[in-house]
């Protein structure tokens, strides 16, 4: 994998004028850009090995998982699928029921994200386009409430969510949780793109007799769709990802997501290694290909400000 | 084992109506206010309302009212019934546990946000307009789509401990006995189990650092750099005298965002040790006091206190950057 990465690139540094160095001059920049690779390499190295690690633990047979390590597959190649086949698609109790819990992690995240996103993008557009009294104040509020830590929430909350546990197929409470605590950074995201369209757009929306709901449909939605794949992103990958809050909001196999699954699979004392390897990586399939796929969006979010509390 | 789709699909259903639900009442929203500037005075107020009112009620509801309660709550005993003063907070920084657990969380704020900058910007320095950049990149920034408990399993394997005399699973043992070392108990020995945790958060938020660091660095005027280097700065120089005095807005930015994460660790310690072994953090305890001993009031205290020690990192921020923007 890592060889990609640049190895000896002597003239892909910066280019080096001939006349201005002398000979020792050259040579030490040269040595200097090998050591920077040669750095970069053992670091991308140190950054991929533990993943790297666990993939090829996840496709050997059990015993081996639990009696060698995972380099010494190089030496005795054994592959197998098991461990993925078991884990997702097992019945027993103490297998991991995964592909259950891929379905409650769905069921949890795409509501949620629906939900905050769209409310998100409403606000965002009342507090940076239409015209009201204390229309800053607001604005200043909601930005207030991004530094709040979640954990001042989740006690009150839960009482309050507490009469509600049967809605949505038990997973009210946590759509509720999840919408309410991505509002803060969706509206300011949101907020700073919508700020920055020219108003000569809406000045000619209005002179065409296009009400606030129509201009807000037809030009702003179209307009600040890269904002919104990124706000989506994050929200997506936050949900998907959050083990805190589905601890809290949900309860029982019928509505825990897979980070809870996974975490209690890795609480049983190492009996499951194997199914942890393979669930891990079933756990991360949809967050990478959502992030490979759309990382010019998640990066520009994040140099936005987005990163969430 | 054979999985019986079928006996999931019941709950897909409420979640289809639910979504179906919210676009009509979205729907019905935005027909209302399409024909509602004909309705006359007050008008512009009551568009408003209608974009803003639902994510206002929302805010209110699941942030700015339980954010009041769980203050007042800090103050009452574990059921609510009765009032104590301020004796959840004076337990949180007389007992021994608790006072164990925020000498951790101080281990955290400190050496997380310092290494995941520091390597976030050597590797972007050291990556900067290498041959094969992007994918360089890809391979640090990685980490940050994949969950703190997939994260957490993930070096669980690296950190595997298995006795002296049998084979060892985890590489970290493996390459400690190659060295002619005894395998350690990573995990389950205080104070190091914290800093082996602290390893797994710097490997995610490293990679955060980094994309925000290459692009301040990409964003340094190309006549700063040129100048520079024909007054015959060596690299040590251009980092120091140029780079570094350009990115610090961002280095600042992403110091303190990891800081602010830093302090809400919970994910990482609860999947890799379950705060045994003295390895409790604030957010942890927070989470334990309030979900599982249902200490309303001790929970609410700790929240309290985690949201107050954010405050300070928040303030230093909002100066940093206003400080910058005078000196423009």
């Amino acid at each position: 994998m890592s060889s990609t990465v640049s190895t000896d690139a002597p003239e892909a540094g910066p280019v080096t004028r001939p006349d201005t160095g002398g000979m020792a001059s050259r040579v030490r920049r040269k040595l200097a850009t090998r050591t920077a690779s040669i750095i970069s390499i053992i670091i991308a190295l140190i950054w991929t090995i533990p993943t790297f690690g666990l993939f090829v633990s996840s496709l050997r047979p059990e015993n081996d998982i639990k009696t060698t390590g995972w380099w010494t597959f190089f030496k005795h190649p054994t592959m197998t699928l098991d461990n993925y086949n078991e884990v997702v698609f097992g019945t027993s109790a103490s297998s991991g029921r995964l592909a259950s819990y891929f379905i409650n992690s769905l069921v949890i995240t795409v509501p949620a994200v629906l939900f905050s996103v769209s409310l998100a993008a409403m606000a965002a557009y009342a507090l940076s386009q239409l015209n009201f009294r204390g229309r800053d104040w607001i604005f200043i509020g909601v930005f207030a409430l991004q530094i709040v830590p979640l954990q001042m929430a989740l006690i009150p909350l839960l009482k309050m969510l507490n009469h509600y546990t049967e809605w949505g197929g038990g997973f009210f409470a946590v759509w509720f949780a999840h919408t309410c605590f991505g509002l803060p950074l969706g509206v300011f995201l949101l907020h700073n793109f919508m700020a920055e369209l020219p108003k000569e757009l809406f000045e000619a929306a209005r002179v065409d007799g296009a009400g606030p709901a129509m201009t807000f449909r037809r030009i702003v939605i179209p307009l600040i769709t890269p904002a919104l794949a990124s706000f989506t992103i994050f929200q997506f990958l936050w949900i998907w990802n959050d083990l805190l809050i589905a601890l809290v909001f949900t309860s029982g196999p019928g509505s825990r997501p897979l980070t809870v699954r996974l975490a209690e699979l890795a609480g049983t004392r190492g009996n499951d290694w194997q199914r942890l390897t393979s669930g891990a990586f079933v756990s991360m399939i949809i967050p990478l290909i959502v992030f490979l796929s759309l990382q010019r969006y998640f990066v520009r979010g994040l140099l936005a400000g987005g990163v969430k509390g | 084992m054979d999985y019986d789709f079928s006996e999931d699909v019941a709950k897909i259903w409420p979640a289809l109506m639910f979504m179906a639900g919210f676009v009509v009442v979205v729907g019905a929203l935005m027909f209302v206010l399409d024909i509602l500037p004909r309705w006359g005075r007050h008008k512009e107020r009551l568009q408003a309302m209608g974009f803003l009112g639902p994510a206002l009620v929302l805010l209110c509801l699941g942030l700015l009212y339980p954010l009041i309660r769980t203050v007042y709550l800090s103050f009452f005993n574990a059921d609510g019934s009765s009032f104590i003063g301020v004796d959840n907070y004076t337990w949180i920084f007389t007992n021994d546990d608790t006072l164990l657990m925020l000498r951790n969380t101080l281990f955290w704020v400190v050496c997380v946000p310092l290494l995941s900058t520091g390597f976030g910007l050597l590797y972007a320095v050291l990556v900067d307009k290498a041959r094969g950049e992007g994918i360089a990149k890809s391979l640090i920034f990685l980490p940050m789509a994949i969950s703190l408990v997939g994260a957490s399993i993930i070096w669980k394997f690296i950190y595997a401990y298995r006795e002296a005399d049998q084979e060892q699973i985890g590489l970290l043992n493996q390459i400690l006995i190659w060295l002619g070392g005894k395998p350690q108990q990573f995990l389950s020995t205080s104070p190091g189990n914290t800093f082996y945790m602290i390893v797994m958060l710097v490997w995610i938020q490293a990679g955060f650092a980094m994309v925000i660091l290459s692009a301040a660095i990409k964003a340094i005027p190309a006549e700063i750099v040129e100048a520079a280097r024909l007054d015959g700065a060596n690299p040590w120089q251009m980092f120091w005298r140029v780079t570094m005095p350009s990115i610090r807005p961002a280095v600042v930015v992403v110091t303190v965002t990891i800081t602010i994460a830093t302090l809400k660790v919970f994910d990482i310690v609860r999947t890799s040790t379950g705060g045994q072994f003295k390895s409790s953090v604030l957010a942890f305890e927070m989470y334990t006091q309030a979900f599982r001993s249902y200490d309303d009031g001790k929970g609410s205290a700790l929240a309290v206190l985690l949201f107050v020690l954010v405050i300070p990192v928040v303030v230093y921020q909002a100066r940093q950057l206003r400080h910058r923007t005078e000196i423009r």
